[in-house]
């Protein structure tokens, strides 16, 4: 019966191509507005790291002016990045089983190919722990050990673009780079390495990509690499020179810790607030003991990586369907009314209501199918339209990836929303008294 | 008039009605909203920057050779470029209006760590910097070549000499003339005096969306450091031909740095009002779509109508109606289920808007945007049933007589 309904539903839709089209074109157009933004929602809210985002935390602590607001969020709110102090003693302290201190800087690279121009590259100044820590994969060698963090070493970690620029993408570990004038050793280079978002450093751009090159936070310090990412500051640093700048309460890296369980977490809480209570005690920490351990989730939740354009849309385009649906339920109505005539010879002829319901709620369903798979086309040429208009963000086609979940949903939202839309019409055919309408035939 | 009629035949069959009219409440309430949108980036993407933007263009120099030496650097670069042919003037800063990236600093009327400070953007300058930028010094004067120093970590103190932009001098001194603003000594980083010598009208900050993006101040120094921004203005009509030649100058006159991220003002305007530019484009692209799935849907309904009630209206022309009374009928039936619908999408415009406005701190609609809007609803209503309302006023009245 189901298959005789099918062909029924496909054969109204060739009876009514006007009418039929318009409402496949209205559930595919609000369908495809729907998802589109909602895909590039998905993508910006997606989780970078899934199988590890429970264990990684940033870590916040309160040492802003007490006067002034760290950031947008008023003066509960504690800064988003640490200071160097900071930073420096809870990675001295150890006290999570992996820690990483982290900031942005920019280097200009020197290619020993005296052919090849001096670029500038976006670099990572970070401590070991951040290649085991953030899954980070690699194509050829690792990233460097504690022991080439404590004693200085100069050791690279390059980003395949460069290693396909500086060594036509031939296995370099054990080769050398000039950098700033310094010579690297080069230890590793990445793979691809796509993470939307960039989640362990939300303070520049969420969707920028990862940086090109990486090498030791200490080295870095040593050679008076200032970042080039946010540097925030609320204190005269009473003396001059780069040491008074590591000493001052100027806020500008990123801290990581990986902690596995509520325990772990408690404790390393309670460690923070003593390290802080210390640090009251000679007279830093002005503000009231407030510090934050967010994991990764909960950390882009914080930031609203989303944008606030974003979320508009979405509104609007959940609007938009609504329209599309009511547009859709008022054809159908149209549409089904049309028939009385028919349906009330089937009814008059013995159909049962279910009958005549199953019926037309497959044609809806055929309808809402259409709708669908038109509406992935429609959705496909929104992303493209979508990367056009914001062709200038680099980051833009990492958000107009379609995947086949979204696929699915497209589809599926589709087949609901028609149903839905059809409930109404099709309870109405099956109210139709077949006495009233024959009588007029 | 037929309204009482009318009326009596649209709620014996409202179902179809109330959903078109819902479907123009909700269009309505989004066009509102989405125009809403569009007037607020339109008004923030028309602000001026202060600077002669047709005229100007910006390049970075990054050193990266050991011993670099700056301040050599930046002279000999500065007097190449100001020599060239069809430039007006030239200065070395950190960053322009508009470019996304900068310094901002806190500013205080009384030293100390009390005092909440204002946060100003800060363009480090020489002398030029006026002439460069093209800014309009309405009070006091601009530094003299002697005043200009060196910043950097180094540095003992801040330099003494600021020139403010007009809105970062009244957020100070709310209601002091600008003229007695002039001579006025504030703070940076709670202790060191700053004397305000000038004012100029106007010079954005780097940040498009900062509350304080109209806050600036002019600091007569050189910033130590491996980048420096250098700000060329030209003759009008010279940008374009200078631009490849004060890059290719200054790549060839030093190879311990490279110059890199050149851009005129155009097009740091351009990229810093991109999403917004974006967004209206979505915006309008939207509306229009939803105004035509809406006027197709009021097409398709009233062609469904004019169908079911073919014989009534054969009977109506039978009995004497006129064509034009025929039209008028579903016209004006139109109206008042669009007026009905306009109605409830004014109220869900503001309901909505309330709550954006709340949830993403948009500004509040303007109130003559609900009048446009129904107006044009009520057009585009009109002009979606004009066609199956023709072809009702088309039936013959013969039609009467068929199948009754």
């Amino acid at each position: 019966m189901i298959r005789y309904y099918i062909k029924l539903g496909v054969l109204s839709i060739r009876k009514n191509p006007v009418l039929s089209a318009l409402m496949v074109a209205a559930i595919a157009v609000g369908i495809s507005a729907c998802m589109t933004i909602l895909n590039i929602n998905y993508v910006m809210s997606g989780n970078p790291i899934p199988h590890r985002s429970d264990v990684l935390f940033h870590v916040q602590l309160d040492s802003w002016d007490p006067n002034q607001s760290a950031g947008d969020g008023g003066l509960s709110e504690p800064p988003n990045q640490v200071t160097y102090l900071d930073g420096t003693a809870l990675l001295k302290a150890r006290k999570a089983r992996r820690q990483v201190l982290s900031y942005q800087s920019s280097r200009v690279v020197q290619p020993a190919d005296r052919d090849l121009r001096p670029f500038e590259v976006n670099a990572r100044s970070t401590t070991a722990d951040f290649f085991p820590m953030f899954d980070v994969p690699f194509l050829y060698g690792r990233g460097w050990d504690q022991a080439a963090d404590d004693s200085q070493e100069q050791v690279v970690v390059l980003g395949k673009e460069v290693n396909e620029r500086l060594f036509g993408g031939e296995d370099s570990v054990g080769r050398t780079l000039v950098m700033n004038g310094e010579v690297f050793r080069i230890v590793g280079v990445l793979d691809d390495w796509y993470l939307v978002p960039r989640f362990y450093d939300v303070t520049t751009q969420a969707f920028n990509e990862v940086e090109e090159l990486y090498f030791p936070f200490s080295v870095s310090v040593a050679n008076e690499v200032n970042g080039s990412g946010n540097t925030n500051c609320w204190k005269p640093w009473g003396d001059t020179g780069w040491n008074a700048f590591l000493n001052s309460e100027c806020v500008w890296m990123q801290m990581w810790v990986e902690l596995h369980g509520q325990e772990e977490k408690q404790d390393y809480m309670a460690f923070l607030d003593a390290y802080v209570e210390s640090q009251k005690a000679v007279g830093r920490f002005p503000r009231p003991l407030n510090n934050r351990l967010n994991n990764v989730m909960e950390w882009m939740a914080d930031q609203e990586v989303v944008a606030d354009d974003v979320q508009v849309l979405l509104g609007l385009a959940i609007l938009f369907l609504i329209v599309c649906l009511l547009n859709t339920i008022g054809l159908l109505l149209a549409k089904i009314m049309r028939r009385s005539g028919d349906i009330s010879l089937r009814r008059a002829l013995g159909a049962s209501r279910n009958a005549i319901f199953s019926q037309y709620i497959i044609e809806a369903g055929v309808i809402g199918l259409c709708g669908g798979i038109l509406g992935i086309g429609f959705t496909w040429l929104g992303l493209r339209g979508i990367e056009v208009l914001y062709r200038q963000y680099e980051f833009v086609e990492n958000l107009v990836r379609m995947d086949w979940v979204m696929v699915l949903a497209a589809v599926a939202l589709a087949v609901v929303a028609a149903l839905g839309a059809a409930l109404y019409p099709t309870w109405r055919a099956c109210r139709i008294h077949p006495a009233a309408q024959l009588k007029t035939l | 008039m037929e309204i009482g009629p009318i009326w009596r035949a649209l709620m014996r069959n409202k179902t179809a009605y109330v959903l078109i009219a819902l479907q123009i409440a909700v269009t309505m309430a989004i066009m509102v909203n989405a125009v809403a949108i569009i007037e607020e980036r339109n008004r923030i993407m028309a602000r001026p920057s202060g600077v002669d933007e047709p005229n100007v263009f910006h390049i970075e120099s990054i050193s990266f050779a050991p011993g670099f030496d700056q301040a050599a650097s930046v002279a000999e670069d500065l007097e190449a470029i100001r020599a060239l042919p069809g430039v007006v003037d030239a200065i070395a800063s950190n960053t322009v209006p508009l470019r996304n990236g900068g310094w901002s600093s806190g500013v205080a009327t009384e030293p100390g760590e009390d005092v909440g400070p204002t946060g100003v953007a800060i363009y480090f300058t020489d002398d030029h910097g006026i002439a460069t930028f093209g800014l309009d010094l309405i009070a006091g004067e601009n530094f003299a070549a002697t005043d200009i120093g060196w910043y950097g970590l180094s540095s003992e103190r801040w330099p003494p000499l600021a020139i403010l932009s007009r809105e970062a001098a009244t957020t100070l001194y709310p209601d002091v003339p600008l003229r007695e603003i002039v001579g006025k000594t504030v703070y940076l980083n709670n202790t060191d005096a700053v004397r305000i010598i000038g004012i100029v009208e106007r010079l954005q900050a780097a940040w498009k969306s900062w509350d304080g993006v109209e806050r600036s101040m002019l600091v007569p120094a050189y910033l130590e450091g491996r980048a420096t921004r250098y700000v060329v203005r030209t003759e009008p009509g010279y940008r374009d031909e200078l631009m490849p030649q004060v890059e290719q100058k200054l790549a060839e006159m030093n190879d311990g740095r490279i110059v890199r991220d050149m851009l005129t003002m155009d097009a740091t305007r351009e990229r810093a009002y991109h999403e917004d530019a974006a967004m209206i484009k979505l915006l309008v692209f939207i509306v229009s779509l939803l105004t035509a799935i809406t006027a197709l849907g009021i097409v398709g309904l009233a062609s469904f109508s004019v169908a079911r009630r073919t014989r009534q209206i054969g009977t109506r022309r039978a009995l004497g109606a006129s064509r034009p009374a025929i039209l008028r009928y579903f016209m004006l039936e139109n109206f008042m289920v669009s007026s009905l619908g306009i109605l409830a999408g004014g109220i869900l415009a503001v309901a909505m808007n309330i709550w954006m406005v709340q949830t993403f701190e948009l500004t509040p609609i303007a109130w003559y945007i609900i009048p446009v809007a129904m107006v044009v609803l009520w057009l585009v209503g009109q002009a979606a049933v004009y066609g199956p309302a023709r072809r009702a006023s088309m039936v013959p009245p013969a039609v009467a007589t068929r199948s009754v």
